[in-house]
């Protein structure tokens, strides 16, 4: 499909219309996602009328920004006012918010048009798209496998051709893991630099929000309208961020590359050969490339399993039915019956399970043991990157331990679930940027993803590595629809 | 109080600070208006806002910190857990282990200090109105909530388990009130719930050092309630005790109008908040500036205000003028007496008006400048006025906030009388009254009153009765140099 790079260009020149690009990409939806479902809902008047606001622009002489008219799919998480925004869960069925995310306000300044929203894990939790309360969402180039999780309808869309960007949020690799998994570009940037404002809350010092793209290019070019420091937000880093689109295609000649065996070592054979060759590529593309062991990866996933749950049992209080969303009256005059009542309908399997984990890991006796402890296991986590970081300039491994599976193998096996977010992990328990890049394919065919992890705000470096990557990528495998 | 125990006290005070807006976010923080119209994403809890701390509710916390002595340190937000409908996140954003102002003390008048263990930030909740036949929570049929006090900025000063007294208990939270209104943090209404106080006791037989096990009471809405639902819960656990029962640690409901406390929860019921740090925002740590600027700006406490009063009088002051001091400077008007002591006016004077006259009025928020207190009080101690007139006076220029004094006399027809008036009038009335003013004369003093009434009576009050009394002896002292 046509990049975001290219239409945007086509559109600020005039030679199509914003108009005419939405129109085609509803279009496309409309006809093609019965087989996916990666939408849960298109925001076709809406996304009309910006198109058109767009189309004014050009036609007045004025550039209406670096998206101009470039379709994007959202994550059903991030808040667009007026228009549902369910996160995947039947507790906000309903809820329409009053205000727009800070980074749909980005996208919109930006010319970008926000096409519909996307299916999700509920709340984001889960690996596979499969705990959404709408029902699942299929892979695009295998509608037997799942997308990954939890943004598996954004990385669907771009898959699938929809749209050429889409946004997710990732908070153990919900961005990265459903990229692989879909054979897309996705990207988690550094804790703190693209704002959290109207993202939905999992977990809170985990979650960011991200680009999925077809390229590397159109990756940076998206991240460089969501970055920036945001006064809503407390964790938003107040620096001005540096641009990253202008230096992607820069090459990696003389960058140190750590090939992290903890990041490869556990992961299926095939994905193994790929990042293998994605190191050798690097090599030849001039980067010095070693083998560096980080012991402490192996801790994140424990860590992380409690760290999310126990941000996320305190996130996910307020659901309880007073104010807005789903209300299940119990029949009785008290409102805790009530609250009982709207989560115990509202909540899917996996939401409970990890309110449970949560509640009882900040639990009076139990929290030194599981949450403080986890938080120590953090501090090792981000020490241990320092250290590596001080020999290399980046890491590289796999974004996921497998090709993607198929629907219902996993959902009955939580652990077998959360192990696909291992490799991605770390870089949310250390706040720093990651990418997975497809490169080629498993022994399924499937695509596999590398990924690429750098420091905290060297976003850069990290576009301008995952470009040559890219670059070198094996041609063919999984590129197209099923 | 039964002399064999004693009475632990510690006190929790929740104050509202008077920030333009709230703590997390923009919204306005007002008291009293339409029921949810001061309500953003943020404050209503909706799903993806966030919290971003209010520079001036730091500010007003470090004040109170520093007024009470307090070390202000690095400091973190935590949430504290709980489901309450008035609780939009169903968590309220608050200090925990790492509180902003800890280590301070609070000194009584007579010189006792009460520790102050910690003084930390938090959020207030949405305000519940239950509607049903009592108004009770148990009889309720539903419940209204208004969100325009959700994320109100609160200030807790917990206090250390000093006090021993009620007398103490009530002396703390007066002087805590006048502190806070003091630092221009909070207004201290206990009567607005900007100011409430829960208060934990036990009792332990005097001459112990161990702690009974204590009671949290709550809902003590005004100074009077707390003396009473202290001297209620001594008095109950004392008798449990003395009849080999056992005190249980719970939360108590004060029942202002029953007059008792009732359980609530019992620690086994208690909640378990869950606490673990915000991590929707940033650790808060005032640099070194900062603390020194707000220390730098603090104002005078009402300890020192009240030093300044009593040297004002000279002399120590009498049981009396102590509580007119207190008045005073609780009231904020010890600027009014200053200003007149500083004019000539005499002290006690102007003290007795401001404790009497300008305080009476001060429950229904009416105010006087200064210049207008210090012109009426120029104008009594000058004989302009008599002391009947000056209230009037002053009564005329609350209700319209200020004015010149000569002018409201004038328009009241309070006019001083000349001497030469005053003089005609004792003449007419010496005549009038012969036998009364020989037997004055001759030495029968309470014949004065009758004189001076008369002279009142017959200037229309216009007369300065000192200045009758001293025309009435100047003359009786005369006519007896003319007959000796």
């Amino acid at each position: 499909m046509t990049t975001a790079t290219t239409l945007a260009a086509e559109v600020r020149s005039g030679e199509r219309s914003a108009r005419e690009v939405v129109d085609a990409a509803l279009a496309d939806v409309d006809s093609g996602d019965g087989a996916y479902h990666a939408f849960l809902c298109l925001l076709a008047d809406e996304a009309r009328a910006e198109a058109d606001a767009v189309d004014a622009e050009v036609e007045a002489g004025r550039d209406p920004g670096p998206l101009a008219g470039v379709p994007v799919a959202l994550k059903d998480n991030l808040c667009t006012r007026g228009a549902l925004t369910t996160c995947g869960s039947k507790i906000l069925e309903n809820w329409n918010p009053p205000y727009d995310a800070t980074v749909v306000e980005a996208l919109r300044r930006a010319g970008g048009i926000g096409l519909g929203k996307t299916n999700m894990d509920e709340f984001a939790m889960g690996s596979s798209t499969e705990n959404s309360a709408f029902g699942p969402t299929r892979n695009p180039r295998n509608t037997a496998k799942v997308p990954g999780g939890s943004s598996g309808g954004s990385a669907a869309s771009v898959a699938a051709g929809f749209t050429p960007l889409a946004l997710g949020s990732d908070t153990g690799g919900s961005i990265r893991q459903p990229a692989a998994l879909c054979g897309v570009v996705g990207m988690k940037p550094t804790y703190g630099r693209v704002s959290r404002y109207g993202l939905v809350a999992f977990a809170s010092s985990l979650d960011q929000i991200g680009p999925f793209a077809t390229t590397v290019e159109d990756a940076a070019l998206l991240f460089d309208v969501l970055a920036g420091h945001d006064p809503l937000d407390s964790t938003s880093l107040p620096s001005a961020p540096e641009p990253t689109l202008t230096t992607v295609h820069h090459g990696v000649e003389g960058i140190r590359v750590g090939l992290c065996r903890d990041l490869v070592d556990g992961c299926a054979p095939d994905v193994v050969a790929r990042v293998r060759e994605a190191a050798d590529a690097l090599a030849g593309a001039g980067a010095k490339v070693e083998e560096v062991s980080v012991p402490e990866f192996g801790y994140g996933l424990s860590a992380y399993y409690l760290i999310a749950p126990a941000e996320a049992s305190s996130n996910l209080a307020r659901y309880d039915g007073v104010r807005y969303g789903l209300r299940v009256d119990a029949g009785g005059e008290d409102v805790a019956a009530m609250n009982t009542a709207t989560r115990t309908a509202g909540f899917g399997a996996e939401v409970k399970r990890r309110i449970m984990l949560g509640t009882y890991a900040l639990s009076a006796g139990y929290y030194d043991a599981y949450y403080a402890q986890a938080q120590r296991v953090r501090t090792l986590v981000m020490q241990a990157f320092d250290r590596a970081y001080s020999s290399y300039d980046v890491l590289l491994g796999a974004t996921a331990p497998t090709t993607a599976f198929d629907v219902g193998a996993k959902v009955d096996d939580p652990m077998a679930m959360y192990m696909n977010d291992v490799c991605t992990i770390p870089s949310n328990l250390a706040g720093h940027p990651a990418i997975s890049v497809p490169f080629g394919g498993g022994a399924d065919g499937l695509p596999v993803g590398v990924q690429v992890l750098a420091p905290a705000l060297q976003e850069a470096l990290l576009f301008r590595v995952a470009q040559v990557v890219e670059t070198h990528a094996p041609m063919g495998a999984g590129a197209s629809r099923s | 109080m039964n002399t064999d125990w004693e009475m632990v006290i510690g006190l929790e005070v929740h104050c509202e600070l008077q920030t333009a807006t709230k703590l997390f976010c923009g919204c306005r923080n007002a008291f009293g208006d339409e029921p949810n119209v001061n309500v953003c994403p943020t404050c209503l809890g909706l799903p993806g806002s966030l919290p971003v701390i209010n520079e001036q509710a730091v500010e007003f916390a470090m004040r109170i910190g520093a007024a009470l002595h307090c070390d202000i340190r690095p400091s973190e937000f935590s949430r504290k857990n709980y489901f309450y409908p008035d609780q939009a996140k169903d968590y309220q954003i608050s200090q925990y282990d790492l509180p902003l102002n800890a280590d301070g003390w609070l000194e009584l008048p007579d010189g006792f200090r009460v520790g102050v263990t910690r003084a930390h930030m938090e959020e207030d909740t949405g305000k519940l109105t239950h509607i049903g036949a009592s108004g009770r929570i148990n009889a309720a049929l539903h419940a209204l909530v208004d969100y325009n006090r959700s994320g109100v900025p609160l200030v807790e000063i917990v206090s250390e388990p000093d006090i021993r007294t009620v007398a103490q208990a009530r002396a703390y939270a007066s002087e805590l009130r006048g502190i806070l209104v003091a630092t221009g943090a909070s207004d201290g209404r206990m009567e607005e719930g900007s100011m409430r106080v829960d208060a934990n006791v036990s009792v332990r037989p005097v001459g112990t050092d161990a702690f009974g096990t204590r009671c949290e009471i709550k809902n003590l809405n005004s100074l009077r309630s707390l003396g009473r639902a202290l001297e209620y819960e001594a008095a109950r656990q004392i008798a449990l005790l003395e009849s080999s029962g056992t005190v249980h640690q719970e939360t108590r409901h004060w029942d202002e109008s029953a007059g008792r406390t009732e359980s609530m929860r019992s620690k086994e019921e208690a909640n378990d908040y869950r606490y673990f740090p915000e991590p929707d925002l940033v650790p808060l740590a005032p640099n070194a500036a900062w603390q020194e600027r707000v220390r730098d700006g603090l104002g005078a406490m009402p300890a020192d205000r009240r030093a300044v009063l009593a040297s004002a009088l000279g002399g120590a002051p009498t049981r009396a003028e102590t509580d007119q001091i207190h008045a005073v400077v609780d009231l904020g008007h010890d600027g009014l007496v200053t200003a007149a002591a500083g004019a000539g006016v005499p002290a006690k004077l102007a003290l007795a008006r401001a404790a009497n006259e300008v305080a009476a009025q001060s429950d229904a928020g009416l105010q006087l400048d200064p210049a207008s207190f210090v012109s009426t009080l120029a104008m009594e101690s000058g004989g302009q006025l008599s002391a009947t007139q000056s209230k009037a006076v002053l009564g005329v220029l609350l209700e319209r906030g200020g004015g010149d004094p000569a002018a409201v006399a004038k328009e009241m027809g309070f006019e001083a009388l000349g001497s030469d008036t005053l003089g005609a009038v004792l003449d007419e009335l010496i005549a009038s009254r012969p036998d009364e003013w020989a037997r004055f004369v001759a030495g029968e003093d309470k014949l004065m009153g009758i004189f001076i009434q008369a002279a009142m009576e017959a200037t229309e009050r216009k007369a300065n009765g000192k200045e009758v009394a001293a025309e009435l002896s100047a003359r009786r002292g005369s006519e007896v140099a003319r007959r000796s």
